[in-house]
């Protein structure tokens, strides 16, 4: 137990940030059936975001204005790289997702002029604790529990409410909810809200565990966030959690039997196989093509 | 008495509760024009995918020229939902891709027009002997196959004559007429050489004048090709004028069959859809 | 017609010829800027691998982006089989008694001499593309029946596994694990006597494999896969085994991706796994869209573009200072060119809708392009020659920002799906008619 438990639990920790990140893919896969490519850059923003903001600011101010401008940042590649897309063919939003993904990186190569940034050491929650004989950072037991919170928070909202109601119809079926006055639009916005700020959240706890930032040092963890969300069940906000979860549990003992080569091979090995046995996932629905 | 090309035999096809097509038997005997109509939603198109490979049927059986070329039995959740007759007598799962059904000598045209839409008229009806060929990869890639090659292409020209397409020979399929459209269709159906030809619906869609020349058309290539030809159709000008036969479908279920003046005249058919339009 | 497909292959044969001698001339001259070559080697490389990706992507309809895993099999595919048995000790230190110990190359060149490189480089590249090819296969059973961006993000997992198999240290016997390999055959060994032949040479490979493909392209397999992507249904419908069919597509556009790989490795002399990753996948597909998607001369014509502006054109970016004043001059006149045209485009793009709908639009539009305006004029009539905004990475910010104008506004790309030769041979059929119309006139 002792030997197993500290790989069970930096797992559990990464695989909830996986989770945080792969509902923001699930959620637009849902609506605008669109791989969001961006979305890993877009989490590699708010962790440099975070770097220059903790730089200058106190930790309350720097982490929400942090989980703000990336929702800016969420919603403005949402405007400029898929709206004016929204009746093109599948394959060419796939396309601008991926040059916004290139944009992005080069971006931000730009700026840190290619050299990999300090992570700032938040207070509190990178403080180092003992679990049951084994030290870890407090990160690691806070991650599901905010996770959990987040995702409950979450369903709630698209149960309950009435923009959750429009994104429900909206992911069922795009054109007919707009024929039936549902503002698709702000529908739109508001997943991309949700999903770079989750985004944001996550990757304020992920960078945490490592030391530095680098502009493509998110592409990974967003591929694999994606995978947790196929795993799932695409579409589906709590398949995309248990996937997370997961994955990143996997990944963790994987990487103890010092297979770490195959840690991210492993992630796309489950990706193929969920795909050739249910290529819906583990929660997701089927659809069928009318000859 | 000539041997028929067709079989369907006890065909069931459920999507979950819903039973398409219920026990359905029918027969086509060679050089006929039978017709299959029914009120939208009978299952007509249903029965079509059954026969041509797209679904495999819940239970039943479908023979070509004598061979059993499909084959299901209930199983798995279709045994709960299975409410049909005949259980137990299939015990064999046969299930080709559509490919091969086509292969053995059966072509189909779609309800929605569904042409190639970056290819020429030609180009078309050109792709659709592919699968005749039988040149390799790499002989068709170093043109060893040249004179294959020349023959299909001849082959076209020659069909496209006798569909009267040649003048749109090299205009894209799909910015053609509706009727046109059509017509590239049949044609591209057979230049997969067929001995059977199935129409989904081919007068959907057209005005009056067109549905009297694709009539005069259908027994024309009927009696050129040496065809038996199977058609779903709601235009009963077209089907009563054309048809040997003609079955009627209502709910899945075959509640008639007979010659066009049989169906005419009886009752249950007209109750349940040609009452309406008796007088026409 | 059969004259005029003689004169037609006479042109061709022509145009072959002079362009390979052009090149000859390109390697031995004194006065070729080395960055001209560079752009030609790799650019005709990178035109192979988006010829390939064109083949599954545009004429086949599968959305794959496992290009990158291929060309890496290709890549050490061939430096393994090529590494000189003398170098392989120092090659291979991290792993004892690692490498072949034989080299087809060198075996060939000591039988044959220098025809012998050739055979063992053309025999390489050609296992190079059969290692692609038969991954290609194994991993298309599972793959190919997936369907869009499924099959997109399952290929580029499977490029990312092979990157990682291929680091495998239990694997590092062979292929060095995640160290470099070099010391292969590579094009600067091709010369006779004093004639360089290196950018020739990956001009003949190239060119031979694209041929190839366009060969295969207008045969009946072809036309079968145009059919495929068209539409699934009615391809299916008419006979067509979309399993084998796409199978096909799939291993043959692998196998050019492997031979791409190995010429690639050739190019760079050296080989290692992490250049392979999914963002060289990225690149490709964006040289296919900026190109047209299903054109093989588009296909062509952006890989050199997108490799001279990566490479060259674009690099004065990457410079801080400017030496002279012409060069303020003119760079600040290029920069505000270049703002008020993309403003311009923005522009002419919403002509077309009502002012309600695109004034946030133009307002944004005008605003951003105000202030870099502004900042321009600032800069121009300061007296610092350090240029504003422009330093190391500058260069792929603005290539990315002309790559997503690109996709946004011209998703057809430069030649849409259409070919030179047809446009050319439109434009001249257009002037026969013109002047035919004229001479009925008198």
């Amino acid at each position: 137990m002792s030997r197993i438990l500290p790989y069970l639990l930096s797992g559990i920790s990464v695989g909830g940030q996986y989770a945080l990140i792969s509902i923001g893919y699930t959620m637009v896969y849902g609506i605008l059936r669109l791989i969001n490519f961006a979305h890993g850059d877009i989490f590699t923003v708010a962790g440099l975001l975070m770097v220059y903001a903790a730089a200058t600011m106190p930790l309350y101010i720097s982490a929400p204005l942090v989980i703000i401008l990336t929702i800016i940042l969420g919603v403005l590649v949402e405007k400029v790289a898929y709206k004016p897309l929204r009746t093109a063919p599948r394959m060419s939003v796939m396309i601008s997702a991926i040059g916004m993904s290139y944009l992005l990186q080069n971006t931000m190569w730009y700026l840190t002029g290619g050299l990999a940034k300090k992570y700032p050491t938040l207070p509190w929650i990178s403080d180092k604790i003992n679990v049951g004989g084994t030290t870890t950072s407090r990160v690691t037991l806070i991650t599901p529990f905010l996770t959990v919170i987040l995702v409950i928070f979450l369903v709630m909202l698209i149960k309950k409410t009435k923009i959750g109601m429009a994104m429900r119809a909206a992911s069922r079926d795009f054109e007919t909810a707009q024929l039936m006055g549902v503002k698709v639009d702000s529908v739109v916005s508001f997943t991309f809200i949700v999903g770079s700020g989750l985004a944001a959240v996550g990757s304020m706890l992920y960078f945490t565990n490592y030391a530095t930032v680098t502009p493509v040092v998110g592409a990974m963890p967003g591929l694999k966030a994606f995978v947790a969300a196929v795993f799932g069940g695409i579409g589906s906000i709590p398949g995309a959690v248990i996937g997370g979860f997961i994955i990143g549990i996997c990944e963790s003992f994987i990487k103890g039997a010092s297979w770490t080569t195959f840690s991210d091979a492993f992630t796309f090995g489950l990706l193929i196989v969920i795909l050739g046995v249910k290529p819906t996932g583990l929660f997701g629905e089927s659809l069928t093509e009318k000859v | 008495m000539s041997k028929n090309v067709l079989k369907v035999e006890n065909a069931t096809m459920q999507f979950g509760g819903v039973v398409a097509v219920d026990n359905m038997n029918l027969e086509v005997n060679e050089g006929e024009i039978v017709s299959l109509i029914g009120p939208n939603g009978a299952g007509k198109t249903t029965a079509f995918n059954v026969i041509t490979g797209v679904y495999a049927p819940s239970n039943g059986c479908v023979w070509f020229e004598g061979d059993k070329i499909v084959e299901n039995y209930p199983h798995g959740k279709m045994q709960k939902l299975y409410k049909g007759q005949n259980n137990g007598k299939y015990s064999h799962i046969t299930a080709p891709t559509p490919d091969r059904i086509t292969k053995l000598g059966m072509a189909r045209t779609f309800q929605n027009i569904r042409l190639w839409k970056s290819q020429t008229v030609f180009e078309n009806v050109l792709i659709a002997k592919h699968l005749r060929t039988t040149s390799n990869l790499f002989s068709a890639t170093f043109r060893l196959n040249h004179a294959e090659e020349k023959r299909q292409r001849e082959e076209c020209d020659e069909l496209l004559r006798v569909m009267e397409l040649d003048g749109v020979r090299d205009e894209l399929a799909t910015s053609l007429p509706y009727g046109q459209q059509r017509r590239v269709e049949i044609a591209r159906a057979l230049a997969t050489q067929p001995k059977l030809l199935l129409l989904d619906e081919p007068a959907a869609g057209m005005n009056p004048q067109e549905t009297d020349e694709l009539t005069a058309f259908i027994g024309k290539i009927r009696d050129n090709f040496k065809l038996t030809v199977f058609l779903i159709e709601h235009h009963m000008d077209l089907v009563m004028d054309i048809s040997d036969r003609i079955y009627v479908l209502d709910f899945g279920k075959l509640i008639a069959s007979g010659t066009p003046e049989e169906i005419q005249n009886n009752q249950r058919v007209i109750d349940a859809y040609l009452g309406v339009s008796n007088d026409a | 017609m059969k004259k005029n497909n003689q004169r037609q292959g006479l042109i061709t044969a022509g145009i072959v010829i002079v362009l390979l001698a052009v090149l000859v001339l390109l390697d031995n001259a004194a006065w070729v800027p080395p960055m001209l070559l560079t752009v030609l080697r790799k650019g005709v490389i990178y035109a192979l691998v988006a010829v390939s990706m064109n083949l599954l992507n545009g004429f086949t309809g599968l959305f794959s982006l496992g290009q990158a895993g291929f060309m890496l099999l290709g890549a050490y595919s061939y430096a393994v089989l090529t590494i000189p048995v003398e170098n392989q000790t120092a090659i291979y230190q991290q792993f004892k008694n690692g490498g072949l110990h034989f080299s087809i190359t060198e075996s060939l060149t000591n039988v044959m001499g220098e025809f012998g490189t050739l055979i063992g480089v053309i025999i390489c590249l050609i296992i190079a593309g059969a290692v692609a090819a038969l991954f290609a296969y194994l991993i298309g059973l599972p793959v190919l029946r997936l369907k869009s961006d499924y099959l997109a993000i399952a290929t580029l997992g499977f490029a990312e596994i092979l990157r990682a198999l291929v680091q495998f240290e239990k694997l590092g016997p062979v292929t060095n694990g995640s160290n470099l390999l070099y010391g292969f055959t590579s094009f600067s060994n091709f010369q006779i006597g004093t004639l360089h032949l290196g950018t020739v040479m990956p001009f003949l490979f190239s060119g031979a494999c694209i041929w190839i493909v366009v060969l295969l392209i207008n045969s009946t397999y072809g036309r079968a896969f145009k059919a495929i992507r068209d539409d699934e249904v009615a391809a299916e419908a008419m006979g067509i085994n979309l399993a084998k069919h796409k199978r096909m597509s799939f291993v043959i556009s692998s196998f050019f991706a492997g031979i791409s790989g190995g010429l690639l490795a050739m190019y760079q002399a050296s080989v290692q796994a992490v250049t392979f990753k999914s963002a060289m996948t990225y690149e490709i597909l964006l040289i296919v869209v900026i190109g047209g998607i299903g054109s093989i001369t588009g296909s062509i014509l952006a890989s050199f573009l997108f490799v001279g502006c990566s490479e060259w054109w674009l690099r004065f970016l990457d410079n801080t200072t400017v030496v002279s004043l012409n060069g303020k001059i003119a760079s600040v006149i290029v920069i505000c060119v270049a703002i008020v045209g993309v403003v311009a485009l923005i522009f002419w793009r919403n002509r077309k809708k009502a002012f309600a709908d695109k004034r946030n639009t133009i307002f944004l539009t005008l605003i951003v392009g105000a202030v870099l305006l502004a900042g321009q004029i600032k800069f121009a009539i300061s007296s610092s020659l350090q240029l504003p905004l422009l330093r190391s990475g500058f260069r792929m910010v603005i290539f990315s920002i002309v790559i997503m104008i690109m996709v946004l506004f011209f998703s057809k790309g430069i030649m849409g799906d259409r070919e030179l030769p047809d446009l050319l041979q439109k434009r001249r059929n257009a002037k026969a008619a013109k002047a035919s119309k004229g001479g009925d006139a008198q």
